[in-house]
């Protein structure tokens, strides 16, 4: 009694306090759930900026199918295949001159050439994609994880005009009525999308919260390819082989300071 | 007032069968995207929006084009004005709701579109421009009723009413550079970043508003006892020509930029759009239409004795007002997503059902001017005889 009373009053103030248009009645609910019910997974991984770290001389065509192929089983990412201008993907290859383009030039190393660049959202620190959207359905966690809330999304498409990286896709068809009509989903623990919203990469978020490495991270452990770490901390792997090695980072210059690094 | 638009000539009622049944049209084919998703349309996951995010984008000029009549109406008393303001204002509320319609046929998921309300996001240009357009639609609706009214009672109009019509001036002006923010303020997007696109949309804003205000007032002459006056027409041709002027300055000055810095990004654009690019060119016919008439609307407006005969004004007008209808209504938006991100190119042509929902959300429009209109029209002869 004594303890939802406090809980009430605290509310009272916090509306009071006049938090905007935020609805009071949201706040209630928030508090109303309680810590003891929900808490994070102890082994659930915590950082302050996740970043990935593309080794691209250890990747060749079987890895980053690899890698593509675990991401999208787990997420449940609908096959429309390369042709479909409607296509979804979160991780895909590309070569390097559409991976950097304007950087590249006629006597570009062979090897660099031709090697398949793994692409992916960039889970900038500064995501234009989060500037622009009207209903905070994408948005940024404080670990840096530019998440995408699919049950808010009202599938305007401004994130996918931001976006400089092509790291947006819109279901333009219903997934569950095309491709998973006549297949169940891989993965019946991850939900699978509707028509009309827009997905991406969410850094394997739902992965991160009990411990697990980002997907595609794990699909290429063998060879280290991608290596997954907190930029904020100095002892971590990325950090390490950061240091070790010349990274670049895809279009550096729009200012959105992306997190996925490239060591060619 | 509103059942002056429940009498009408058999023409009348003519106009309003056949768009309703185009706007009968348009919901049905909508209906059918609403079923099917938007893999109805043309667009894809490189060109993500299509042609109507490119109507809403010609229309928020339209509709802020009002604001040249009650602008020297109102700030510089120049009484030819009078008796069209109005014509203005309702124009404005037309014009607003095609770009609302626009919007709504364009979402994914249009059922959620109060989210937009309900997750208040001020870092958004779209929950400005939501907030914007929606605030126009309603200063002109209450400006042009409350007007209208106190007209046809042959009164003064209310005291309260005149702020409003202050304020709807620099209201006019947000809308589209609100607008022009939704494109400008997009990194990695060469072909809308650059900082004159504000005031690139107003330029052509208001040439192609007014360029149909002309052509609306000689329709409604011709259809009607109401006569907005010569000298009104004139000097609403006099805003179109410099608008025009101003507008084409606006579009070499950018073409200036991207080729004297020959930056590959600030070119890919316009080389797509002019001549085509790596075997690509859907829009350079259009662009070519947009620049041949642009030219000609320009020189025949410049031409006084053509501009003050009302024939070739109107060929001027129309010439004008569909030029600009392919530089905003078309090129500007699809162009800005070519090439992509990934500096290739996916071409975008729209397909039947996106032309039909198009037509029917310019039919409905229509339907909504043709019935203000009528009103207006019909309060303004009450008035006379």
């Amino acid at each position: 009694m004594e303890r939802s009373r406090r809980s009430f009053l605290k509310i009272l103030g916090i509306s009071t306090l006049g938090l905007g248009t935020l609805s009071s009645v949201d706040l209630l609910a928030k508090a109303e759930m309680g810590k003891a019910e929900y808490s994070p997974d102890p082994k659930g991984m915590t950082g302050k900026r996740w970043a990935l770290v593309v080794d691209v001389k250890k990747l060749d065509e079987e890895t980053t199918q690899k890698a593509i192929e675990a991401c999208h089983l787990i997420h449940n990412v609908p096959d429309y295949g390369d042709e479909d201008n409607e296509e979804i993907k979160w991780i895909w290859t590309d070569k390097y001159e559409h991976a950097f383009p304007g950087t590249e030039h006629a006597y570009l190393a062979e090897e660099i050439e031709e090697k398949p660049f793994l692409l992916l959202c960039n889970h900038c620190a500064n995501p234009p994609c989060v500037r622009v959207c009207p209903t905070q359905a994408t948005w940024q966690r404080g670990d840096g994880v530019v998440m995408m809330d699919q049950h808010r999304c009202i599938g305007c498409r401004y994130c996918m005009a931001a976006c400089p990286f092509g790291a947006r896709s819109f279901n333009w068809k219903d997934p569950r009525t095309t491709y998973f009509k006549d297949k169940e989903p891989p993965n019946p623990k991850y939900p699978t999308r509707t028509k009309g919203v827009v997905e991406k990469c969410n850094l394997c978020a739902e992965r991160l919260a009990v411990g697990e490495m980002p997907a595609c991270v794990e699909a290429v452990k063998d060879s280290k390819a991608i290596v997954f770490g907190d930029l904020e901390d100095p002892h971590s792997e990325v950090r390490e082989v950061l240091h070790e090695h010349f990274a670049i980072r895809r279009k550096p210059e729009l200012g959105t300071n992306p997190n996925v690094y490239y060591i060619v | 007032m509103l059942e002056t638009a429940l009498k009408g000539s058999k023409k009348y009622w003519i106009l309003i069968g056949v768009l309703f049944g185009l706007h009968g049209m348009g919901a049905t084919a909508f209906l059918y995207q609403l079923s099917k998703g938007l893999t109805v349309t043309g667009m894809s996951r490189d060109v993500s929006w299509g042609i109507y995010i490119a109507q809403f984008t010609f229309l928020v000029g339209v509709a802020a084009s009002a604001v040249m009549v009650v602008l020297p109406y109102y700030l510089h008393n120049v009484k030819e004005f009078g008796k069209i303001t109005i014509l203005g204002e309702f124009l404005a509320v037309a014009a607003v709701n095609m770009c609302l319609m626009f919007i709504l046929v364009d979402l994914g998921k249009p059922m959620r579109m109060l989210n937009v309300i309900l997750h208040p996001t001020p870092n958004s240009i779209l929950f400005w421009d939501m907030v914007v357009l929606n605030g126009y639609l309603f200063l002109n609706i209450i400006i042009g009723w409350v007007v209208l009214s106190a007209e046809r009672k042959q009164v003064d109009p209310p005291k309260w009413v005149k702020p409003l019509i202050y304020l709807s001036i620099p209201w006019a002006v947000s809308i589209h550079t609100v607008t022009a923010f939704l494109y400008a303020g997009l990194p990695g997007r060469h072909f809308w970043l650059t900082a004159i696109m504000a005031a690139r949309f107003l330029g052509s804003a208001f040439a192609a508003g007014p360029a149909l205000l002309i052509l609306l007032c000689l329709i409604v002459r011709k259809v009607s006892k109401f006569d907005p006056g010569k000298e009104a027409i004139q000097k609403v041709a006099n805003i179109v020509v410099y608008a025009m002027i101003i507008s084409i300055f606006f579009v070499l000055l950018e073409v200036f930029t991207a080729f004297y810095s020959q930056i590959p990004g600030h070119m890919h654009g316009f080389v797509y759009t002019f001549v085509g690019l790596h075997g690509h060119g859907n829009l350079v016919p259009w662009t070519w239409a947009f620049a041949v008439m642009a030219v000609i609307a320009t020189l025949m407006l410049l031409c006084p004795p053509l501009r003050k005969n009302e024939t070739t004004l109107a060929i001027s007008c129309l010439l004008v007002f569909f030029s600009l209808w392919i530089e905003k209504g078309i090129t500007l938006v699809i162009t800005g997503f070519i090439p992509n991100p990934f500096d290739t190119i996916t071409e975008y042509v729209p397909t039947l059902p996106e032309l039909a929902i198009t037509v029917g959300v310019w039919a409905t429009g229509f339907l909504i001017l043709t019935i203000l209109y009528k009103i207006a029209v019909s309060v303004k002869e009450e008035i006379a005889s």
